[in-house]
């Protein structure tokens, strides 16, 4: 099975966040980048389908230089090889357009299964799986809990909300969005680090992908929120404290 | 602007996330001047409109087909599509559901696709809220798991697509119908077997007892500072005398000191009760981001700079195991 599996690179998760100027992105200078964990689950079941079915895994990820970080370390934990889509700007992309340069760029490749993350951890729009479906005219399925595969078809659980779950059967080629606690990624070994040095990183510039096609959305300004609620601390005694409590859920929230 | 928002049922029964989103197009369809019709998709589900006309709305669009009986994303996409096709909605409103994430992107991309002008939709989902200022409509969601939020705007020609997230409108402010009721209309749709390539099986839960967390009054919620598996039948014993269910953060449930489907936050449930009393929870953006539609969220935490009580409407400093206790007996006392 030749599966291809997309990673973006996202801040670190403890990365102090300033907003940058112009005010639609932050600050990248001076901040930590790591795989989107979210990612890292779908690269986890991408290994695990080449090590029971055979084949080959393609790891994806547009970004600037830096997201080369990212693909070294999927390349570490068993990926075989990399593109890397290589645009400085692309953090200005909309879920469209992004889905678009990497459509345009996996095309030729011609996978059997492309796997993402549920979403990535800094923009969280969560629609790249679904949008790369529909622009390679695959079927997909997202929320993806576990996956089974026989003669070119895949029985998969999804997982749906209020705990319940659900299962569905997709031919492939297609495409899956996979749900994070899905499987326990692995980590890196020293010798998958050593190996990962001479895997191929096919680098394409996304200017030269030639994709067509207005944006659809713009980021105009990212904020910290403004804290909208006023905590009314309740201090004292335990049996103080229990009492002013009731009183104000009951008589003041009229919430029980 | 004319606004179209797309219900979510599941064999006969809403999802009721649905009302908020109806709420929030009620409003946007008035501030902006405009029509709104609201629509339901399914096989069997015209009682379901029937209900929707009792709310305030210019039509009601019943859209329905056998092969639209169970969910598969391009069922539905391809019935939407001739919907919005139909009806010509400025916006596109839905509910920001499991169900929705799985096929509004690519609704949104299909639209206007093979035609002249510009192809592909975008779609901002999981917004939090709303502003219309001077004719422009600006949709704010959150970046970063919460950390910061995002004003977006659309470009293009519509129609646009939007999701609003589960708690950022109240479903009870969504206005009824001032004078009787709107008018319910068939939208017929073309949809041939061979055109839905997922075959959807059996729905099932995991965990025998499982409950519906979204539609509980009131939430007791544990974290870390539980401590053990054996504190929780404290937690449970509130929960009881609060007329309440229990529910948590993520690391107690992957302990395994709660089943998963119990789990609040961003890889569990989203909830907006009466009231949430979280117990000894740091307040994680994970977690915060499926609670902080609670109408009234009320912390007990033995520090004072823990996030929650950024959320929090009601905060006590101090040790659950010496609250909790006295809130049980404050409870149980005859008012």
């Amino acid at each position: 099975m030749k599966i291809g599996v997309c990673i973006k690179q996202v801040p670190a998760k403890d990365a102090p966040l300033a907003v940058a100027e112009g005010g639609a992105w932050i600050r990248e200078a001076d901040i930590g980048f790591e795989m989107n964990e979210p990612d890292g689950y779908a690269l986890e079941e991408a290994l695990r389908l080449k090590e029971k079915h055979g084949g080959e895994v393609v790891a994806i990820s547009m970004g600037p230089e830096r997201a080369k970080q990212a693909i070294k370390e999927a390349l570490a934990k068993g990926a075989d090889r990399a593109i890397h889509i290589a645009d400085a700007e692309f953090s200005k992309l909309d879920p469209l357009s992004s889905a678009r340069s990497i459509a345009a760029a996996i095309h030729p490749e011609n996978f059997d299964l492309i796997l993402t993350g549920l979403q990535s951890d800094d923009q969280g729009f969560g629609q790249t799986g679904v949008l790369l479906a529909e622009l390679l005219d695959r079927p997909h399925a997202t929320l993806i809990m576990q996956i089974e595969v026989a003669e070119g078809r895949m029985k998969l659980k999804r997982e749906l909300e209020a705990g319940w779950f659900q299962w569905v059967e997709l031919p492939l080629p297609a495409v899956l969005s996979i749900q994070s606690g899905i499987n326990k990624p692995r980590y890196a070994t020293l010798k998958g680090i050593m190996a990962a040095k001479k895997k191929e990183i096919a680098t394409v510039n996304r200017a030269t992908l030639g994709v067509s096609g207005a944006s659809t959305q713009r980021v105009e300004k990212i904020y910290v929120p403004q804290k909208t609620k006023k905590t009314e601390f309740i201090t004292g005694q335990p049996k103080e404290v229990a009492a002013k409590l009731v009183e104000k859920l009951r008589h003041e929230a009229r919430v029980i | 602007m004319k606004v179209l928002v797309i219900t979510e049922q599941r064999e006969g029964k809403w999802n009721k996330v649905s009302f908020e989103t109806l709420a929030a197009a009620q409003q946007i369809a008035r501030e902006t001047g405009g029509s709104l019709s609201a629509a339901v998709i399914g096989k069997g589900v015209a009682a379901l409109a029937g209900e929707l006309t009792g709310f305030q709305l210019d039509e009601v669009l019943l859209v329905e087909h056998d092969l639209l009986e169970k969910y598969t994303p391009d069922g539905f996409t391809i019935a939407l599509r001739q919907l919005i096709e139909q009806s010509k909605p400025d916006l596109v409103l839905l509910p920001h559901t499991y169900q929705v994430r799985d096929f509004a992107p690519k609704l949104a991309a299909s639209l206007n696709k093979g035609s002249a002008g510009q192809a592909g939709r975008g779609m901002i989902g999981d917004c939090i809220g709303y502003r219309h200022e001077g004719g422009k409509l600006t949709f704010v969601r959150q970046m970063f798991q919460g950390r910061t939020n995002a004003d977006v705007v659309f470009l293009g020609d519509p129609p646009w697509i939007a999701s609003f997230q589960a708690g950022a409108f109240r479903a009870d402010l969504a206005a009824k119908h001032a004078s009787g009721k709107a008018p319910a209309k068939p939208v017929n749709v073309d949809l041939q077997p061979a055109q839905i390539r997922t075959k959807p099986l059996e729905l099932f839960r995991e965990a025998k007892q499982a409950v519906d967390l979204t539609q509980a009054p009131v939430l007791v919620s544990i974290g870390r500072g539980i401590k053990a598996p054996e504190n929780i039948p404290l937690a449970e014993k509130l929960a009881k005398a609060l007329g309440g269910e229990i529910c948590a953060s993520r690391p107690i449930c992957d302990e395994g000191w709660l089943p998963m489907d119990r789990q609040i936050g961003s890889s569990g449930q989203t909830v907006a009760p009466k009231l949430y009393l979280a117990l000894g929870i740091s307040g994680a953006i994970q977690h915060v981001v499926g609670m902080k539609g609670s109408r009234t969220i009320a912390a007990i935490n033995k520090d004072q700079n823990a996030p929650i009580f950024e959320v929090a409407d009601y905060g006590v400093v101090g040790d659950l195991f010496e609250i909790v206790p006295a809130l049980i007996a404050e409870l149980e006392k005859p008012s």
